[in-house]
């Protein structure tokens, strides 16, 4: 077992007596103060300059989502247009949170064995894991739609089906 | 009759200039932190779609507050529970009249007085309203009839008992350096300028005094970082048990207790209503205009004098984190109580000195 010891911070007498480490504590926040002060003055002003603020006023302004954001799922379709997922209910059984929920059918297709009669997808339930992204073995659903605009004013609301899944009505 | 109507219109101003204080502080706190940590704060709240960068939420705060459901749990001592927020919040606001908000201004003939309260014993008035006001919180606590209030109550006797003995000594060399009790007096002591460039105030004689008055005045009124009885983010404090607009009374009462620590500081380091390098007397406006343009110019210095008080204030309120309990008695007991009395002695002795010397400091 290896010890690595952790040197204690020195406090000399002028952080002991705190006054010190206050008033620099105010020039920071000062700081800051007076100069998101003056951004904010010259951006009403018509003046360019940086923001004032980092908040993202969200439903006016578009939201900032970082490039690998997990958002409402999408299922992806083959050339023709029927849905990639194979019902091979993968997706189902790694969901965390039981919320997708599918029924498979026979494909008319004889070199596919499979296809889902029915795809829900429960977003109300659904903790954005990404876990069924992950476990598709034909990428037939990925969570890159970058939609955050999915509330509903009932639960059946959020339980998406196939069709809307694809993005078809 | 005159005289007693003339007393009334200051009471009702003294009365508007905390409660609008109040108000405006409430915006100020959003607005301030916000700016202070790169946020925008609250904005939301308009009329007819003019937001006026927030400052309706001061309009909406109250209408909230008065349209929420006022519960009284099962088992709280409703006399008491109902008369905590009235104390905690109506003392505090009586302090604010006994602060000289101006000196004396001639018109139409007379001497009109911008204090409301004329009293040779302002000072003693305004610390025995605060400390009136700490029955408030601790009959909170009592009345709730819960662990948490009485907790936090009993926080809030220890803490409050501790800064008041710490404020009344942080002022003793000021006052005692101005010979009275009577903050109009005070005030006059320092409208004045040393050799023409230096304002009297008391800052300038006591500028130890006047740090450990902040810190004790920002410990008195409850606020960040010595937010211990209430501590409404974490430890539950002594108005766990009220909703509604008495809630708001308690929250309104730190605000009042800061414009009373405020005012205080202002009447007595920082020259009240003193104008620097302003005349006693403006005789070429005329008799119907000096008079008016004398008061306003007082009252404008000292609200200007209030809000930078306030400003630093809310700032601190915003920089700090809060004191542990035992910390936050060693600091009023232990550091405070000494340096002040030391301030106190030094002071008397140097006055001692001073007259023995025959050094003019007095007006
Ligand atoms: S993201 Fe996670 S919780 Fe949501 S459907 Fe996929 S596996 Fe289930
Ligand atoms: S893991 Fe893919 S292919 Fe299998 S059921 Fe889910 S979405 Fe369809």
């Amino acid at each position: 077992m290896t010890v690595r010891p952790v040197s204690r911070p020195e406090r000399g007498w002028q952080v002991q007596i705190y006054l010190l480490e206050v008033v620099y504590g105010l020039g920071v926040t000062f700081r800051h103060f007076f100069t998101n002060l003056w951004r904010h003055s010259a951006a009403l002003a018509g003046l360019k300059t940086e923001p004032g603020a980092v908040t993202i006023q969200y439903p006016e302004d578009p939201p900032a989502l970082g490039v690998r954001a997990r958002t409402r799922h999408r299922i992806l379709s083959r050339p023709d247009g029927t849905p990639r997922c194979t019902a091979c209910l993968l997706c189902e059984t790694i969901c965390p949170a039981r919320c997708i929920r599918i029924t498979a059918e026979e494909s008319p297709d004889p070199l596919i064995e499979k296809r889902a009669k029915t795809f829900d997808l429960d977003l109300g339930l659904c903790v954005f894991c990404g876990y069924c992204v992950e476990a598709c073995p034909v990428d037939a659903i990925r969570m890159d739609t970058n939609d955050l605009r999915i509330p509903s004013f009932d639960r059946r609301g959020m339980i998406w089906s196939l069709d809307k899944l694809m993005g078809k009505g | 009759m005159i005289d007693i109507l003339w007393v009334f219109a200051k009471v009702a101003g003294a009365l508007g200039f905390g409660m609008n204080w109040a108000a405006f502080l409430g915006w100020v706190e959003r607005k301030q932190s916000a700016v202070m940590q790169d946020r925008i704060g609250a904005n939301r709240a308009d009329i007819l779609g003019f937001r006026l960068i927030g400052l309706i939420h001061i309009i909406a705060d109250p209408i909230k507050l008065f349209t929420k459901e006022d519960f009284v749990p099962a088992g709280v001592r409703k006399t008491f529970h109902l008369l905590a927020p009235s104390i905690s919040l109506g003392f505090p606001l009586l302090a604010l009249a006994a602060f000289p908000y101006g000196g004396n201004v001639s018109f139409l003939g007379r001497s009109w007085s911008l204090q409301p309260v004329e009293s040779p014993m302002g000072l003693v008035l305004v610390l025995a309203m605060v400390a009136v006001g700490i029955h408030g919180v601790v009959m909170a606590g009592y009345a709730s009839n819960s662990y948490y209030g009485l907790l936090g109550g009993m926080r809030g006797a220890g803490q409050m008992i501790a800064y008041e003995v710490c404020l009344a000594t942080t002022m003793a060399g000021a006052v005692f350096l101005y010979g009275t009790l009577d903050l109009a007096a005070a005030a006059a002591w320092q409208a004045r300028m040393i050799g023409g460039v230096l304002p009297a105030w008391g800052v300038v004689f006591q500028p130890v005094g006047f740090i450990l008055f902040l810190v004790a005045g920002t410990a008195l009124t409850k606020r960040t970082p010595f937010d211990l009885p209430e501590g409404e983010s974490e430890i539950v404090g002594y108005h766990v048990e009220y909703s509604g607009m008495k809630f708001g009374m308690f929250m309104m009462t730190d605000l009042i207790e800061s414009v009373v620590v405020a005012c205080l500081g202002v009447t007595l380091f920082l020259g009240g209503w003193h104008v620097p390098f302003l005349p006693p007397s403006l005789p070429f406006l005329g008799p119907m205009l000096e008079g008016p343009v004398m008061a306003c110019l007082m009252l404008g210095a000292f609200t200007a004098k209030v809000a930078l008080v306030l400003f630093l204030l809310m700032q601190v309120r915003w920089t700090l984190p809060r004191f542990r309990f035992d910390q936050l008695l060693d600091l009023g007991w232990k550091n405070i109580l000494p340096l002040a009395l030391a301030n106190f002695l030094l002071t008397a002795w140097a006055i001692y000195l001073a007259k023995a010397w025959g050094v003019r400091l007095w007006p």
